[in-house]
């Protein structure tokens, strides 16, 4: 089963969230985490394990070769995103702005821009005991999330059972990386705060999930803080809150020690528990 | 020598555009027929990416020897006007086209 | 006129929030650019009137002419981006998927494929109630935000602020980073990084700055949530003036900052002692910016 757990904007708990509960979750099973963010992955400062794998991850870019090159210029008009430039005598290659749609390696009549690989980013795989962690990082500077995003989703896919629990961290947002973290999912988490911000962005978040046709459910961060108009919201929109963490300081000070919050704090062993027995529901349910 | 200026006018005394990839325009100073062209960029607005390259590119056909600018080309942009061998001066974001050019003379402009 | 960038790397540091509290304390003197697309909430503090309001348009899509469309198969032969599919027969695009790089267009033998410019949203101008002004945006589902909108943004509350007089434009900026974080610094007088002393903030911090660094703007750092854990803090002191970064505040972990916001609010509206602490901020700025 694959859970995306997701939120409008940042700093709303997703990664908390993704960490305890896959944690929690690999006490009773095999579980894999994977971290999505990959322009800020965070979930590795929370999970300690050995790392067992490492790879670089690639795109695919052109690479200039002058030896029969005719400086004819079809290669900077045929590229839509100025990836590639005539600059006097030479035909310079942008990494960061290429998307790798090919166009001008294969429409270059000398065959001058063969394709290369660029590394963008690198992927490592940690395990602690029934827990693993998947997480990809993007080098500082590179544009394109979504393919490295891709390529760690394919890696969780192939390296990892269909029975192993597989809970992605998705990044923050309504754009195309959310929307690539989350279209696999069978369950997606949407994770707000009961605030104005909360509500404003999680509304936004579930048009996104609407659009793409996902079984989705709320989770309320720092619960007793703010207003009631996220739960308003959500009863009238007919979205079911599965769990409410607490808002307490304390939650604040062991996070940012880096820790999990559910060895040490009931509340939220209780709110993950809840969101475990709800998953565990949907799985038998839907037969995923 | 040739002297290119980032700015967000056409005159000396409009004020420079600190920015480099989305400058608005350049003005380009021959000290030697002490003469002024002005090159109109504002089309680059309309570039979702790649406006620091693009904008390199576009200055390298006045083959000047040095670039003022405010804070600075960004990476792609450099990359591209190293090929150039321009000197590029930055810190004149706040000045006129004017008081960049005095700084510059006054050696008060740090290199990039 | 300065321009003065606030940024934050990770999500959820009050970014915003203290933003919205110097759109405030600066009053009619300061204009306010919203360039956090993804997450606009800024208006959420500032009640515009979205008095002007224009269609964004961004990146390009492809669409097949079905009427000349011979169904040869070429365009979804050279799309990387499994862009093309065949739908009851007919080969269509889909939006989502697609990149707008316009290979398909370029090899079609039919020329039945053209690119369009996307519209991604739409962008507007509105007075506030801190009697100035705002230029914001929002995005379409599924629309991402770009360098461009940014710089459109950026560029639309610059012009404005220089018409009516204003010293000051103060930028939300962008989170992450990339293209329109770059684009959110480009340009900037001062940046000031928004961040908490948790293990995940100084590891965003770092990140954000090595952007702020290759722009070799000034920049100066509010740690927000101080007093959360006096270790990493004393970690993020060292980091910041081995970077030569001016520590402008350290403002207290408090609820209040989501009370005053709950209740339509910045801090500075709310509550006394905290006001003080972000007032003197906000002076602290001045005074670097506008020596």
């Amino acid at each position: 089963m694959k859970i995306a757990i997701a939120s409008g904007k940042g700093g709303t708990g997703k990664t908390t969230l993704s960490t305890n509960l896959a944690a929690f979750m690999s006490e009773s099973g095999e579980v894999v985490l994977s971290d999505l963010d990959v322009e800020e992955p965070n979930s590795g400062l929370f999970i300690k394990g050995e790392l067992i794998h490492q790879e670089d991850k690639y795109k695919m870019i052109p690479e200039w070769d002058k030896s029969r090159c005719e400086l004819c210029g079809n290669c900077q008009a045929v590229c839509n995103y100025n990836a590639v430039l005539k600059m006097g005598n030479t035909i310079m290659v942008f990494p960061e702005l290429c998307h790798g749609c090919y166009a001008c390696s294969e429409l270059c009549p000398t065959g001058s821009l063969p394709m290369k690989q660029k590394k963008v980013g690198e992927l490592k795989s940690f395990r602690a005991d029934n827990l693993s962690l998947v997480e990809s990082k993007l080098i500082v500077g590179e544009e394109q999330a979504v393919p490295l995003i891709r390529q760690t989703i394919d890696f969780v896919n192939t390296h990892f059972s269909a029975h192993v629990t597989k809970i992605f961290d998705s990044p923050p947002g309504t754009a195309c990386p959310v929307i690539e973290a989350t279209k696999d999912a069978d369950l997606v988490i949407l994770v707000t705060e009961p605030t104005p911000f909360g509500l404003h962005d999680l509304r936004l978040a579930v048009e996104t999930i609407r659009q793409l046709e996902k079984e989705f459910v709320v989770v309320v961060n720092r619960h007793g803080i703010g207003d009631d108009r996220v739960d308003v919201y959500c009863s009238e929109e007919n979205i079911r809150v599965i769990a409410r963490i607490p808002n307490d300081r304390k939650i604040a000070e062991t996070y940012s020690r880096g820790e999990l919050l559910y060895p040490s704090m009931p509340s939220v062993r209780r709110a993950v528990e809840s969101i475990a027995n709800y998953i565990e529901e949907f799985r038998q349910e839907t037969g995923t | 020598m040739k002297i290119i200026f980032t700015t967000k006018g056409t005159e000396w005394e409009s004020a420079m555009d600190p920015r480099f990839g989305r400058t608005e325009f350049f003005l380009i100073f021959d000290e030697e027929t002490d003469s002024v062209e002005v090159y109109d960029n504002r089309a680059i607005e309309n570039e979702a990416h790649g406006a620091g390259p693009k904008t390199a590119q576009k200055l390298t056909e006045y083959g000047a020897e040095v670039l003022i600018t405010g804070n600075g080309p960004g990476g792609n942009a450099a990359m591209a006007l190293q090929t150039t061998g321009i000197e590029i001066r930055v810190g004149a974001g706040d000045m006129t086209v004017r008081g960049a050019y005095e700084a510059y003379k006054a050696g008060k402009l740090k290199k990039a | 006129m300065k321009e003065i960038v606030v940024i934050s790397g990770k999500g959820g540091t009050g970014k915003t929030s203290i933003t919205a509290a110097f759109a405030v304390l600066g009053g009619s003197d300061v204009m306010v650019a919203d360039c956090d697309v993804d997450a606009a909430d800024m208006h959420l503090l500032m009640e515009p009137d979205r008095k002007i309001s224009e269609d964004f348009y961004s990146g390009e899509i492809a669409h097949i002419d079905q009427d000349l469309c011979t169904r040869c198969g070429k365009c979804q032969e050279v799309c990387r981006f499994d862009a093309i599919q065949i739908i009851d027969g007919e080969y269509t695009v889909d939006s989502l998927a697609c990149e707008g790089c316009g290979y398909c267009a370029r090899v079609c033998p039919v020329d039945a494929i053209t690119n369009s410019e996307q519209n991604v949203g739409k962008w507007f101008t509105s007075g506030i109630r801190t009697g100035s002004s705002m230029v914001h945006a929002s995005l379409n589902i599924g629309a991402e935000n770009s360098g461009k909108l940014v710089a459109k943004v950026k560029s639309e509350s610059k012009a404005l602020a220089e018409r009516l007089g204003k010293s000051v434009v103060l930028v939300d900026g962008s989170p992450g980073i990339g293209c329109p974080v770059v684009s959110s610094l480009s340009g900037a007088s001062f940046v000031v990084l928004v961040t908490e002393p948790t293990v995940s903030g100084l590891h965003d911090l770092k990140r954000v700055y090595e952007l702020v660094k290759k722009f070799g703007i000034k920049a100066g750092c509010i740690v927000n949530k101080a007093d959360l854990n006096a270790e990493v803090l004393d970690d993020m002191k060292r980091f910041l003036s081995a970077e030569d970064i001016v520590l402008l505040s350290e403002i207290p972990y408090d609820d209040k900052f989501t009370e005053a916001m709950t209740n339509g609010k910045t801090i500075v509206e709310w509550d006394g002692e905290l006001e003080s602490v972000v007032r003197g901020t906000w002076e602290k700025i001045q005074e670097i910016v506008r020596p």
